[in-house]
């Protein structure tokens, strides 16, 4: 455990500047990071630009596009960090890095900030043509909902990066991904409002981390400053970041069979 | 000096017992072959020196610290069998990398790829290299840190004989200048070139030895029918043993 309590915020930002290196060779990846989520947009802003709306309530799109924002770096981020740790692990270099002065919590924290930025990056991209392109209606401000976007993001990999340790083949890892992801996006409050939800049902919602960035992204849909209840659901979402990247450190272990 | 001291080291892998306890040291400043058929515990062996793998009991000391221990990382180089780099970096980025985890910069990265004779391919992603280049960009990874002990799991294997000539002496020169070398190998030529010799068979050392001592034992000038005349005698021994019990 002693490694993973010596942090060096140096070997971090290497091994950072390595994982976007790599990204940076798959042009490809590059491309579909960053197109991908408004082309799926797009969609659905056709699915319902031709439908007449209810009076009162608000846009259907709005409500719905505005949640994607945040679904889409969360599952996408999930399943490339996924893939990338268990590409570490297969190839061999997790553990010649597990003999080096890198520590376990410095590699994952190394992760989290190379596909945070990579998110970032894909946030400020798929906002923009949202709100351009598509005339998704947000009250708020759009850098709140890129921000938002980012935590999710960053969620996203540090969830990847703990079911990467349980993953012993590509077939695994890639089920973890609606093992962990679709419950929470069905109890989000997307689908139905967390209020109608039976009482059992509502208390899972209330410790998914997914529902927290839901409900920010909400307040932000709703108000044009930011409220104090966005605050508090931003950093619920980075605590069980937090906590993800802490179990994740435990569960990668030095020494194995 | 030992670098290593490995006492009644007992290992697992599933149900098998691979390694049913070793104990023998590892000289400092020489390079120490480890020779062995595959299967024989040469890699798990390696990779309880480095400390990765889990161990049922026994000890393993480096430079007197438990092996695997946080102020072991940037003294101890690994290179595993099979070659561990990005294969999606150039062979430039995995040596800056590695360097910057060991606290060097861009020129060691430099010379390391130099030292393995990748000059010329430095600018290529590792993906796009020959088998044997992609072991030479694996081994430049583990020089890069210039490590007191290098830990190296069969590092000629696939290669052309004069680079393996040149590894070789390579090696020497690391020793000479006070590093200490665990080499693995399966082919007998090379044990040849080691000063010590480690002959490891079905996880039991049969013998800790140098070449000179194995080709008198075994009655041969060539080491590979010296080590077969060592194989045979210890098997004598262990029959006439298990007739008389």
């Amino acid at each position: 455990m002693t490694a993973a309590t010596h942090l060096s915020p140096r070997l971090t930002r290497t091994t950072a500047a390595r994982v976007l290196r790599q990204l940076g060779h798959d042009h490809r990846t590059i491309a579909m990071l960053l197109v991908l989520p408004s082309l799926l947009l797009g969609l659905l802003h056709l699915l319902w630009r031709d439908l007449p709306g209810v009076p009162g309530q608000p846009d259907t799109f709005d409500r719905v596009g505005l949640t994607m924002l945040g679904v889409f770096p969360f599952v996408v981020m999930f399943l490339v960090t996924s893939i990338a740790m268990l590409r570490e692990r297969t190839s061999g270099t997790l553990e010649r890095l597990l003999t080096t002065p890198l520590s376990r919590l410095d590699l994952l924290l190394g992760y989290g900030l190379a596909f945070g930025a990579a998110a970032a990056l894909q946030a400020v991209v798929t906002v923009t043509v949202a709100v351009t392109v598509y005339d998704l209606d947000v009250a708020g401000s759009a850098g709140l909902v890129v921000l938002i976007a980012v935590v999710d993001a960053v969620l996203g990999v540090a969830l990847g990066l703990l079911a990467s340790a349980f993953a012993r083949s590509e077939f695994q890892a890639v089920q973890f991904m609606p093992v962990i992801v679709l419950p929470q996006f069905f109890l989000c409050g997307l689908l139905v409002p967390r209020e109608q939800m039976a009482g059992w049902l509502q208390a899972i919602s209330d410790v998914l981390p997914l529902t927290y960035a839901v409900e920010a992204l909400g307040e932000v849909g709703r108000s044009a400053e930011a409220t104090g209840r966005m605050w508090a659901d931003v950093g619920v979402v980075a605590g069980a970041t937090l906590l993800a990247l802490a179990l994740a450190a435990a569960t990668l272990r030095r020494r194995t069979d | 000096m030992d670098a290593v001291t490995v006492t009644d080291l007992v290992v697992d892998r599933g149900h098998r017992r691979v390694l049913p306890g070793l104990s023998f040291a590892v000289p400092e400043g020489q390079v120490t072959g480890l020779l062995g058929p595959s299967g024989s515990g040469k890699s798990t062996l390696m990779r309880a020196i480095v400390g990765v793998q889990r161990i049922r009991s026994g000890t393993v000391e480096v430079f007197g610290f438990p092996a695997g221990s946080p102020a072991l990382r940037d003294r101890v180089g690994y290179v595993t069998q099979a070659p561990s780099v990005y294969a999606d970096l150039t062979v430039r980025e995995n040596a800056r990398y590695f360097a910057a985890l060991y606290g060097r910069g861009a020129r060691e990265a430099d010379a390391a790829i130099a030292g393995v004779g990748l000059a010329g391919a430095a600018g290529q992603l590792v993906a796009d290299l020959s088998g044997g280049q992609r072991g030479r960009a694996s081994l430049a990874c583990a020089l890069v840190g210039d490590p007191e002990l290098l830990v190296l799991d069969e590092p000629t294997v696939g290669l052309d004989p004069v680079l393996r000539v040149e590894l070789w002496d390579r090696f020497h020169a690391l020793a000479r200048a006070g590093t200490t070398l665990l080499v693995s190998s399966h082919v007998m030529d090379e044990a040849a070139r080691c000063e010590r010799l480690l002959l490891l068979r079905d996880g039991a050392l049969l013998a800790d030895t140098t070449p000179e001592q194995l080709r008198a034992d075994g009655r041969s000038p060539d080491l590979e029918a010296a080590f077969l005349a060592v194989v045979r005698a210890h098997e004598a021994g262990s029959r006439a043993q298990a007739v008389r019990s």
